[in-house]
């Protein structure tokens, strides 16, 4: 009973990730795409103008290759990357974490407080957003195209997974720190508190974890990344409201109406009914 | 699927909304299907970028934008 319950919200959050995922990928494509051609532009600048002078000292080119920018553009075309290609990361994106986000939702249901299946979807969004993409973003942020040496992938991919990790952990703890001081501190303090420790152990883990070793170059336009970096931002706002509303709604139709699988013969009458 | 359980027990008293789900029906789909997603995630974010399942570029210059503009490093 309970099962098709966890199932039935699983699907909605799939398919509240597709919604969001939409809205998201309109987004992505009308403010995102400027700033991602823009970079390649910067990209193929620098390609040319770092090719010109290998040119002269030949045998002096082979180290410092520039990127293949040329060749990665012949397997799927541009138009292709900044229309189906997008759509696709972003829809998988919003599918698969819309899908995550009604598990959490699932488990801390009833047991946060006293919030309507609604407003836990609010707070699950809220935290999904937060601890997934905003707390890890402030460390390494997203890097448009032409920035970043192919050689470092690698150690900047364990870091940025590492990041997400750790932030997603330290929410979960800063919950159930929350959940045990409310009943000394009461709900107010107690999320305060919570909130303050999560932001502490936050900038702690800035801390430890080693800078981006292939941070933005120099010359690289300041006014490009910015607006590359709103962009990115403005994306998963976007997705976050739209999941937090849709699967809110979804979710509070689905439980409304859900009843005891303890089943007639418990003789309790359940006043919770009229709650959210 | 939800409106079968609503049907089945329609003689049942009514549940809170916000009443907690059994971890233990949460689990399995959270290890199952939340594994699933996850793998769903790394081919958006990280296939032939760090790491690679499937040899060439053709994931990654796929989800190309979608990767640099989700916040994951893409090369």
């Amino acid at each position: 009973m309970y099962a098709s319950t966890v199932r039935g919200l699983l699907v909605r959050g799939m398919l509240a990730g597709l919604i969001a995922g939409l809205f998201a990928f309109a987004v992505a494509y009308v403010v995102g795409e400027p700033p991602v051609r823009g970079s390649i532009a910067v990209e193929e600048a620098t390609a040319a103008k770092e090719a010109a002078p290998a040119a002269g000292h030949a045998g002096h080119g082979g180290a410092e290759a520039a990127p293949a920018a040329g060749e990665e553009e012949e397997l799927v075309s541009r138009p292709v990357q900044s229309t189906v290609g997008l759509a696709t990361g972003v829809l998988v994106y919003g599918v698969a974490l819309g899908g995550i986000a009604s598990l959490a939702f699932s488990f801390v249901l009833g047991r946060v407080g006293g919030f309507s299946p609604r407003a836990t979807a609010a707070l699950t969004a809220a935290g999904a957003f937060t601890t997934v993409y905003f707390v890890p973003f402030l460390k390494y942020p997203a890097s448009p195209p032409a920035v970043g040496n192919p050689d470092t992938i690698g150690q900047r991919t364990t870091l940025f997974f590492l990041m997400i990790l750790l932030s997603v952990l330290l929410g979960v703890g800063a919950i159930i720190l929350g959940r045990r001081l409310a009943p000394r501190l009461g709900n107010w303090n107690a999320t305060l508190a919570a909130g303050g420790g999560f932001v502490v152990a936050a900038a702690l883990a800035f801390l430890v974890l080693p800078d981006n070793t292939d941070a933005v170059k120099p010359e690289f336009p300041a006014a490009l990344l910015w607006e590359f970096r709103v962009a990115s931002v403005t994306v998963q706002v976007v997705m976050w409201v739209v999941f937090g509303i849709v699967f809110g709604v979804l979710a509070q139709r689905l439980l409304g109406r859900r009843t005891d699988p303890a089943g007639a013969q418990a003789t309790a009458p359940q006043p919770a009914s009229a709650l959210g | 699927m939800a409106e079968a359980v609503a049907s089945a027990a329609v003689s049942a008293p009514a549940l809170s909304p916000s009443a907690p789900l059994p971890v233990r029906a949460v689990l399995p789909w959270a290890l199952f299907v939340g594994l699933l997603m996850l793998v769903a995630l790394y081919f958006v974010g990280a296939e032939q970028g760090a790491t690679a399942v499937f040899s060439g570029e053709g994931v990654h210059e796929w989800v190309h934008d979608g990767r640099h503009l989700l916040g994951f490093p893409c090369h």
